[in-house]
């Protein structure tokens, strides 16, 4: 089961390709939540099966799937905008930054003092591969719901690693975890509508009154 | 009892939610503030039994954070009554519910021994902070909304991959990961270095950037200048003492793990000078009033962490200096408030002669002025006094030598801005506001002025026994 987990972290990197390479809003939201679902699978192939499991799989898989994606997409509905256009840096070359940072993931993550059972995995490398691209989207995109997403990644990406560590997460943890994310993007989504009505663009780049002379 | 410490403020944050009058539903603030604090009070003085293995359990540590916490919310609650009062042009309702679920996510902070769920804790004083900045509901406010949210957001969950690695070390070393203060506190010497180090730098980075140390700090100006002065006196006496608790946890492993210490201090002493230095820097001409407010915030954080990364004797200092740096800001950002709202302006091209417009809150204002800059009677002086007789007897001269050089430079800065605040004559082509001190305003920050003054000049013997029993927790056992 674990090299079936392995498989779908492939798939979580080549995604974490496809929100770099795409402009339109809905299909990034749709790809975060794909990335989001698989996640969510993944604890349900390393362990063995029990309540608990079966609920924090099933409310990962709602909450990043179902209801941050309908937020997001609201968002995105309320202060019309399909696409990220002009971002700080162009797309091939976060493209060509993020192959970067994904082989210096892999090459960062044989030299770490891993336990001798997480050597061969991928879950180290996807993890760093994934929370690098989150920083990349955060720090290039200037469309307020383009910088939710990269904090979405990025979160994702730190998820990963804690799938090695399930016993020092308690359910309830997890869970406090899971609805303060919730109830983040519900609150970033609320501010991103405001920002739209108050300076008629999601532009973050027109955010800059407050600075000193 | 310990549970009644958040489940209080929760089920008032309910009971506030379905109150549908404006006026009355601020009266909850303080029906449950005061309340929690003559229970933290009680929690405080009566000796807490250790259970093995428990989550929830209130050490000396968490003792001060609460006490800290608890005393300036119950002030910050009476204030709310009078201060609503002036604002029934808007729905208080989220600003209720969120000021009532942030007091039960910080009790819930200053009770954790998992260090999982003391960042559930955290993160959750952050998301329920975010709308409460938001409740003067213009351009400037939404923005500093926005780069407070994503700032802290991303910075918390760095802390989170922090403790991921810190969990980890302990994986590599024994198999069964654990985050369990006291489990970590017996391992620490076992565990990996290059994962301790990982881990630390990354709390420090996440927790830092809540905290606001500088270069870290860079969403505080923005967000304590547009929040009401209600939610800045929370923000800097409140969020900042939880996040240094965080700090303090880490702090204590770092300790445990003997190895770590060194590196963690020097780091937090070099962050510590950089924040007061910017402060110094900023401060100087500032024109609005309540960001010179959150770059004092940014120097206090930097005493402390400066003062944590001496240890030893400036130990006590820093305990003290938390409770006493948490209630002059609520001092100063309340009665600043005021003054925002009177002169409908908070530049000091707007507000002039405050003393003669607003005797009281324009003399609180600059009481807590003299307070925070370090100046006797107030408690202020006495905890930084013992930081800084601390940093010499450890012959760090250099520190020493900075630190008093900020905090002259910061006083210098911040007098060219108050003293023409609230001295001189008003301008006469003011606006007339409905605002006028009255005893709801007036009486909280009044009342804990005097709090500081008795801290300072006559501190109760309860109170510095829990300080030296928190000191010793993160000093070096030989």
């Amino acid at each position: 089961m674990v090299a079936l987990a392995d498989q779908l972290l492939v798939l979580v990197m080549l995604i974490n390709f496809i929100m770099l390479g795409s402009s339109r809003m809905a299909f990034v939201i749709r790809a975060v939540a794909a990335q989001g679902v698989i996640l969510g699978i993944i604890p349900g192939l390393l362990h063995p099966f029990s309540g608990h499991l079966l609920i924090i799989t099933a409310s990962i898989i709602l909450a990043k799937g179902v209801v941050i994606p309908y937020l997001l997409n609201d968002a995105v509905r309320k202060a019309q905008i399909r696409r990220e256009v002009e971002p700080f840096i162009g797309y091939v070359p976060t493209l060509l930054l993020g192959a970067v940072f994904t082989a210096i993931a892999f090459v960062f993550a044989q030299k770490l003092p891993l336990a001798p059972e997480h050597r061969d995995l991928l879950f180290v490398p996807a993890s760093i591969a994934t929370l690098m691209t989150g920083f990349l989207i955060l720090t290039t995109r200037k469309k307020a719901i383009s910088q939710v997403i990269g904090y979405l990644v990025l979160e994702n990406g730190i998820f990963i690693f804690g799938l090695l560590l399930t016993e020092a997460m308690p359910f309830m943890v997890e869970a406090g975890a899971l609805l303060d994310l919730l109830v983040g993007i519900f609150v970033m989504g609320i501010v991103i509508n405001h920002i739209s009505r108050e300076f008629s663009t999601v532009d973050t780049s027109q955010l800059q009154t407050l600075r000193e002379e | 009892m310990t549970y009644l410490l958040v489940l209080l403020p929760l089920l008032g944050a309910l009971i506030a939610w379905l109150i549908p009058d404006n006026r009355l539903r601020p009266l909850m603030l303080p029906v449950i503030a005061l309340p929690h604090l003559a229970l933290s009070l009680y929690l405080i003085v009566t000796p807490s039994i250790k259970v093995p293995g428990s989550w929830l359990w209130l050490d000396p540590l968490g003792k001060i954070t609460l006490l800290a916490i608890s005393a300036l919310f119950a002030v910050c609650g009476v204030y709310a009554v009078g201060y609503l009062a002036y604002r029934q042009e808007r729905s208080n309702r989220v600003l209720c519910l969120g000021l009532l679920v942030c007091l039960a996510a910080m009790s819930l902070v200053t009770l954790c021994q998992h260090l999982g769920l003391l960042w559930v804790a955290v993160e959750t004083t952050t998301v329920s902070m975010a709308p409460l900045i938001y409740f003067n509901r213009n351009a400037r406010s939404i923005e500093a909304t926005w780069k407070y949210l994503l700032i802290c957001s991303v910075g918390i969950a760095l802390a989170l991959l922090g403790l991921l690695f810190l969990a980890y070390a302990t994986h590599v070393a024994h198999q069964d990961a654990t985050l369990l203060l006291p489990d970590l506190l017996e391992d620490a010497k076992l565990l990996n270095r290059g994962w301790l180090h990982a881990a630390f730098i990354f709390l420090l980075v996440g927790y830092g950037s809540k905290l606001g140390l500088a270069p870290l700090h860079t969403w505080k100006p923005d967000a304590y200048g547009e929040a009401p002065g209600l939610v800045g006196a929370l923000l800097a006496g409140g969020l900042v003492n939880c996040a240094f608790l965080a700090i303090l946890r880490v702090y204590q492993i770092s300790l445990a793990s003997v190895t770590e210490l060194l590196f963690f201090q020097q780091v937090l002493v070099g962050l510590g000078l950089l924040s007061m230095a910017v402060a110094a820097i900023f401060m100087a001409r500032q024109h609005d009033f309540k960001r010179m407010l959150a770059y004092s915030s940014v120097e206090h954080v930097g005493i402390l962490a400066i003062g944590l990364g001496i240890g030893k004797g400036a130990l006590f200092g820093v305990l003290f200096h938390l409770i006493n740096n948490g209630l002059t800001k609520g001092v100063l950002f309340l009665s600043s408030g005021n003054i925002h709202r009177s002169y409908g302006g908070k530049t000091t091209e707007i507000v002039q002669g405050a003393l003669t417009r607003l005797p009281w809150s324009g003399g609180l204002f600059l009481a807590g002025f003299i307070a925070i800059t370090g100046s006797p009677p107030f408690s202020p002086f006495v905890s930084e006094f013992s930081i800084i007789s601390s940093i010499f007897t450890e012959r760090q001269y250099l520190v020493g030598g900075l630190f008093l050089l900020f905090l002259a430079v910061i006083f210098i800065g911040m007098a060219l801005t108050v003293l023409p605040m609230v001295m001189g004559t008003p301008r006469t082509d003011l606006e007339v506001t409905d605002y006028r001190d009255q005893l709801l305003t007036v009486g909280p920050p009044l009342v804990m002025l005097l709090v500081i003054v008795w801290l300072g000049v006559w501190p109760p013997d309860v109170l510095l026994q829990l300080l030296k029993d928190g000191a010793a927790m993160l000093e070096v056992r030989s």
